[in-house]
């Protein structure tokens, strides 16, 4: 199919319906409006279902029971709106539902402010909700890699039964870059034949979809099945990109999504000062490339590393878990939805190795 | 005439073979069974699907014989109106107590019912929170003693008990929308007419539905299961007065 040129917040809305979604709930919110927008419009024409809900309380508990009869269902939305969405987060992966959410993330806390950030990585990957779960989480850095990444997060979401979410910040949503989608897309899958979904009692026992385990050894019995499979996505499902990475490297950087887009800019100009710097970026942030990190941090070239993000700090608690120390972690960050510099990021790089303009 | 026995009464295919925990003198089990009398005689057993609430009905799941889900805490309209979204074909079902829908998902219930979505709530008002042991719930009486109102429901404090079937019947959007009670026979007798009603009229794709069902909690009202049925008529009945609030087969204004 010939490239387009699109808005990120459409993009993901074509790439859900090449995914073979054909049911969204949501509520609008800065910066992912367009995609509800979009849909508006663009569902009628391949039969999709879009209720625009009345809170994203309501869009979260929404998904549970879309994503119940076994049809693939997905919202998108941003941080203030994600936050609400955490009850039903805690429930969905109790009940082993696969779901895919996207959130645009912008500034917080609260109200925060409606421009670019990363401040939710703790919300998505450390979870905010209540109980023993995780959310495979991934992180695009591109609109293309939005497209494929959404496409993937159904396939993740129902071979684990459980919520993907693929988080971006406001540029992901806001950008037009070019982006091709598959020649053909898949057509919606048919709950039928399902053996968890709810299809009706006919000719079977019930099924229920739930959380609730009233009796300690079955609670905990479904939370060692849940473990199990975040064990699965941390066997199978890591992904990682890494850029520039060579023996002459003094620094190693580890950011990701359009951050790791910047950082790679720095690279590119610090080079030909002489200057050699790799990049980690981690694509799946939940399960993250711990071991390809702390292999790469191990190298003896590598005298640091910098961890650079769109917030005060929040990766890096992960980036210093996984490194166990090995080597010095320094951090540069801006927060508020002021997006580092190239130079911003050069200057840091340079006094991390004691260099001179 | 012939000699073999006929039945003539047995329990509804729509319910599981079954004990409840519901306390004695509760009227939960009566409501359960018009509501499986009601699947069975449509005939939609096999193709619909219950919400199940937080609350005392938590367990509802383990009583009716058709697929189920467990919402969160008041969100049970949510999760039916996407289950419903998505299959229009099957008919769905909330089950819900009066701190779950007029409380903490006031929210879900008033916009599932400007919807018009099309799948059916049964409200069951007990003026109590039944299952965290005897708080005061939006529906409580005013001087009704709870748990958190030792002194009775002050509404000077807390305002006066929400009356659910008129509050929504207030909507424009065309809904069913009726109150019953099932504490002596001839209640529960009209109450299954009024429950089956709703439920035809989500087969036949009509509109959202509600019915609400005065309930007992002897328990939590601190009395025996037969002063609890009399005070169904003289205290609540009085402020919940019976009826059909709103019927699209008999409108529209």
């Amino acid at each position: 199919m010939a490239k387009k040129l699109m808005k990120g917040n459409e993009a993901i809305a074509e790439a859900a319906i090449a995914a073979g979604c054909r049911n969204y709930f949501a509520y609008p919110i800065t910066p992912q409006s367009e995609v509800a927008e979009y849909l508006s419009w663009r569902f009628p024409e391949v039969g999709g279902v879009f209720v625009q809900a009345e809170s994203e309380v309501a869009v979260g508990n929404m998904l549970f029971g879309a994503a119940s009869t076994g049809k693939r269902v997905f919202t998108t939305s941003s941080s203030p709106g994600i936050s609400l969405m955490q009850e039903a987060l805690s429930y969905m992966a109790g009940a082993h539902l696969p779901v895919v959410l996207v959130n645009i993330m912008r500034g917080g806390p609260g109200l925060g402010g409606i421009l670019p950030s990363q401040a939710d990585y703790f919300q998505s990957v450390k979870t905010g909700g209540h109980g023993d779960y995780h959310l495979m989480v991934l992180a695009p850095s591109t609109v293309q890699e939005a497209v494929d990444l959404m496409i993937l997060a159904f396939d993740l979401a129902e071979k684990y039964r459980n919520p993907v979410m693929m988080i971006g910040d406001g540029m992901i949503g806001q950008m037009m870059e070019a982006v091709e989608f598959p020649e053909k897309y898949s057509e919606p899958v048919s709950p039928e034949g399902s053996d968890w979904a709810l299809t009706g009692a006919k000719g079977r026992k019930p099924r229920i979809v739930r959380s609730l385990f009233l009796d300690p050894e079955k609670l905990e019995e479904n939370s060692l099945a849940l473990a199990e499979k975040y064990k699965k996505m941390r066997e199978d499902e890591v992904r990682h990109e890494l850029y520039k990475v060579s023996d002459k490297n003094r620094v190693l950087m580890v950011a990701y999504g359009t951050m790791a887009r910047i950082c790679q800019t720095a690279i590119d100009e610090l080079e030909t000062e002489g200057i050699s710097v790799g990049l980690l970026r981690p694509i799946t942030l939940f399960p993250y490339p711990g071991k390809e990190l702390y292999a790469e941090a191990a190298k003896p070239n590598i005298e640091a590393l910098l961890d650079v993000e769109m917030s005060v700090g929040q990766m890096i608690e992960d980036v210093e878990r996984f490194t166990k120390g090995i080597k010095p972690v320094e951090f540069y960050g801006r927060t508020g939805g002021i997006v580092p510099t190239p130079n911003e990021i050069k200057d840091k790089i340079r006094e991390m190795l004691n260099i001179k303009k | 005439m012939s000699t073999e026995a006929t039945t003539i009464f047995k329990r509804p295919e729509a319910l599981q073979e079954v004990i409840t925990h519901y306390c004695p003198g509760c009227t939960h089990g009566v409501i359960h069974r018009l509501v499986a009398e009601s699947l069975d005689e449509l005939g939609v057993r096999e193709r619909t699907v219950g919400v199940a609430p937080v609350g005392c009905s938590v367990l509802a799941y383990n009583y009716f014989n058709v697929d189920f889900m467990e919402a969160a805490h008041g969100r049970a309209p949510a999760l039916a109106t996407g289950f419903k979204r998505c299959r229009p074909d099957m008919i769905v079902f909330t089950y819900q107590g009066d701190g779950d829908l007029a409380s903490i998902g006031m929210g879900e219930i008033v916009h599932a019912a400007n919807r018009g979505e099309k799948f059916t709530t049964i409200f069951v008002n007990n003026a109590i929170y039944g299952m965290t042991g005897g708080q005061m719930a939006p529906t409580t009486m005013p001087g009704q003693k709870t748990t958190t109102t030792p002194a009775g429901r002050d509404v000077e404090q807390f305002g006066y008990p929400i009356r659910m079937a008129e509050l929504l019947s207030s909507l424009r959007t065309p809904a069913f929308i009726a109150r019953v009670a099932v504490h002596t026979p001839m209640h529960a007798i009209n109450a299954k007419k009024v429950i089956k009603k709703a439920f035809r009229l989500q087969k036949e794709h009509k509109c959202f539905s509600l019915v609400e069902v005065l309930s007992t909690c002897p328990t939590n009202w601190g009395m025996n299961p037969f002063d609890a049925t009399k005070w169904v008529t003289s205290d609540m009945q009085p402020y919940y007065p019976l009826g059909i609030y709103k019927d699209p087969e008999r409108e529209e204004t």
